[in-house]
């Protein structure tokens, strides 16, 4: 089997004396969709927050292709390869939208300030190509045709699609999605997980998405992890989960 | 042609088209007024300033309105590109007679110790956000208004001579670049109206240039959402210095071609009350609006001058328009009233 692309070893965290995360330890392996459940509260945006260090993890270790990204900061995480979008929709509201996925591409083609200033064909050429890839991308996410207003003024769907493109854009191994069809109608939701497919074809990556919606993790994810109250509760495929007595309980209560 | 036409009027540059287009229009109609029909002297005497504080304002809302961070010490930044301007063309007036090249050189030399400032100012602001910034930028304007209120420079045979706490130099037969609180005297009047409209198509050269570059988007996109930036390698730090000390080289040079305007200049000119100014243009254009802050600042600026006749009544308009304004923005039923009037305006002008 091969190396996973991100492995998380005993990862914990405290908030003063209350421990939100213990012991967790999860692997998302090469092109696979892994899926992280869990009743509300459980933690699972938090081990979201350790994973591109917006929190500090108070134990354990993150290997990201066997690198460990555990002491990076989130610049730096994001520069290795590890790129998320949020529960709580963040865009730049007031750029338009292609600039919201062209941000995301600052660090893959670079001009100095040098270059900026005197417009030279090195700015040109590097502008050039950031317009190219955005495009492109705003095409797979449907959102070509708004490109030029602002990210505030686009419907819910199309925001959460936004957030994904502008992650992808950072050109990540990871992808962590935080509730992507949060707030969509079932429709919406067919069409993202025909979306999340293809990126993942189409851009070799792997990803690691929260979602309560159960019909979408059931159906598109290979492995799911069930958190509850910060501990790990239960692993496997969409089917044993299912049948697992211990998650069936943690949902729905004795 | 119309190829061209189109893409300067296409949305993403119609904002750099109008700002240039408008720049040079105002700048030949005045010349060719002044030139033909004859300007009063007051006018005249008003032009330098009003290009000064335009730049002033452009390189203020590269801070606030871009940059997203409140800064209230930006008359700091425009005293050290003065007084360095004017030590330059002091110290430069015999090595270098020709006015435009000793103009280019303060201005330059000013600029860049601006930007030195603005550079380890950043250092400490920036790690801070919100009130606690604008109270440190506020601070800094000061010191550094103090610190120049008590600095004797001079040059003389012997060379440079320098002094902090009274004026105890022995200049043999040489020049006093700045006398403590008295400031600068008898500075030779090298900026002009030209100069000005120059350096104010170069501001606008540069902040377009950020803003519609990598560095301008990491920077707006860093306002617009601080964990979302960090979140995609956005280095936060970096971008904020970056459009900090862009906006204080240009402050500067705002200041050193606004000091060598004028023959005196006391320290005393670059108070709090300066900063608020610059800033009070800034939210008037709009944050971010570029086109805004030029309109706002001269019109702000060239007013007060116009209506110096009704000096008297001053603050008693000022009361009668802050209780108007604050009436319109609360109550409901005048604001309705006021935007059915408008429409009906704009209505009928469509009309015709």
């Amino acid at each position: 089997m091969s190396n996973p692309v991100l492995e998380v070893k005993n990862l914990g965290i405290d908030f003063g004396g209350l421990t939100a995360v213990n012991n967790l330890n999860l692997e998302v392996n090469e092109h696979e969709i892994v899926g992280l459940i869990g009743p509300n509260g459980a933690g699972k945006t938090t081990v979201f927050n350790m994973l591109t260090k917006v929190y500090n993890p108070s134990r354990g270790v993150i290997y990201l292709d066997g690198n460990d990204i555990a002491k990076m900061n989130t610049v730096e995480v994001n520069k290795a390869g590890v790129a998320r979008t949020f529960q709580n929709i963040r865009l730049f509201g007031n750029l338009s939208v292609i600039d919201n996925v062209k941000t995301g591409m600052n660090n893959l083609y670079e001009y100095s300030i040098l270059d900026m200033i005197l417009h030279t064909s090195k700015r040109k050429k590097n502008e050039q190509l950031i317009e190219e890839k955005a495009e492109e991308l705003l095409k797979i996410f449907n959102l070509y045709d708004s490109k030029d207003i602002p990210a505030s003024s686009l419907p819910y769907g199309a925001q959460r699609r936004l957030e994904i493109a502008r992650a992808l854009a950072t050109n990540p191994k990871v992808l962590l999605l935080d509730e992507p069809a949060a707030g969509m109608n079932p429709q919406e939701t067919e069409e993202l997980m025909k979306t999340i497919r293809f990126v993942r074809d189409k851009f070799g990556i792997c990803i690691l998405l929260i979602e309560h919606d159960m019909s979408l993790v059931m159906n598109i994810c290979e492995r799911i992890y069930v958190l509850n109250y910060g501990t790990l509760l239960a692993k496997g495929s969409p089917d044993e989960i299912k049948k697992d007595e211990k998650v069936i309980k943690a949902y729905l209560g004795d | 042609m119309k190829n061209i036409f189109n893409n300067l009027f296409s949305k993403k540059n119609r904002s750099r088209t109008i700002s240039f287009l408008m720049v040079i229009v105002a700048y030949i109609l005045i010349e060719v007024i002044m030139n033909t029909v004859g300007m009063s002297r007051l006018f005249k005497s008003l032009l330098v300033p009003v290009c000064c504080y335009i730049i002033l304002g452009l390189s203020l809302n590269l801070v606030v309105g871009i940059s997203g961070e409140l800064s209230l010490g930006h008359a700091g930044f425009m005293a050290i590109g003065a007084f360095t301007a004017v030590c330059v063309s002091g110290f430069c007036a015999q090595s270098i007679p020709n006015d435009i090249l000793r103009l280019a050189l303060s201005v330059l030399c000013g600029s860049i110790v601006s930007g030195i400032f603005g550079f380890i100012i950043s250092v400490p602001v920036l790690k801070l956000s919100g009130d606690y910034l604008a109270i440190v930028t506020l601070a800094f304007g000061q010191i550094i208004k103090s610190l120049i209120n008590n600095v004797y420079l001079g040059f003389d045979s012997r060379g440079m001579q320098f002094s902090f706490v009274t004026n105890e130099l022995k200049l043999e037969g040489g020049k006093m670049l700045l006398s403590g609180p008295m400031g600068a005297t008898d500075t030779a009047k090298i900026s002009n109206f030209t100069s000005g409209f120059v350096l104010i198509l170069f501001t606008l050269y540069v902040i377009y240039s950020l803003i519609n570059s990598k560095y301008g988007r990491a920077i707006m996109a860093a306002r617009d959402n601080r964990i979302a930036a960090e979140s995609i390698g956005v280095d936060i730090s970096k971008t904020k210095t970056l459009a900090f000390v862009i906006s204080s080289v240009l402050a500067g040079m705002a200041g050193a071609l606004y000091a060598l305007n004028y023959s005196t200049l006391q320290p005393a000119k670059f108070d709090f009350n300066t900063s608020i100014l610059i800033l009070v243009y800034v939210v008037f254009g709009g944050l971010g609006n570029i086109n805004g802050t030029i309109i706002a600042t001269t019109v702000l600026y060239i007013l007060p001058e116009l209506l110096r006749s009704l000096q008297d009544y001053r603050m008693l308009m000022y009361a009668i328009v802050l209780i108007v304004v604050m009436q319109i923005t609360n109550s409901a039923t005048l604001k309705q009233t006021l935007e059915k009037t408008t429409k009906r305006f704009f209505k009928k002008g469509e009309a015709q």
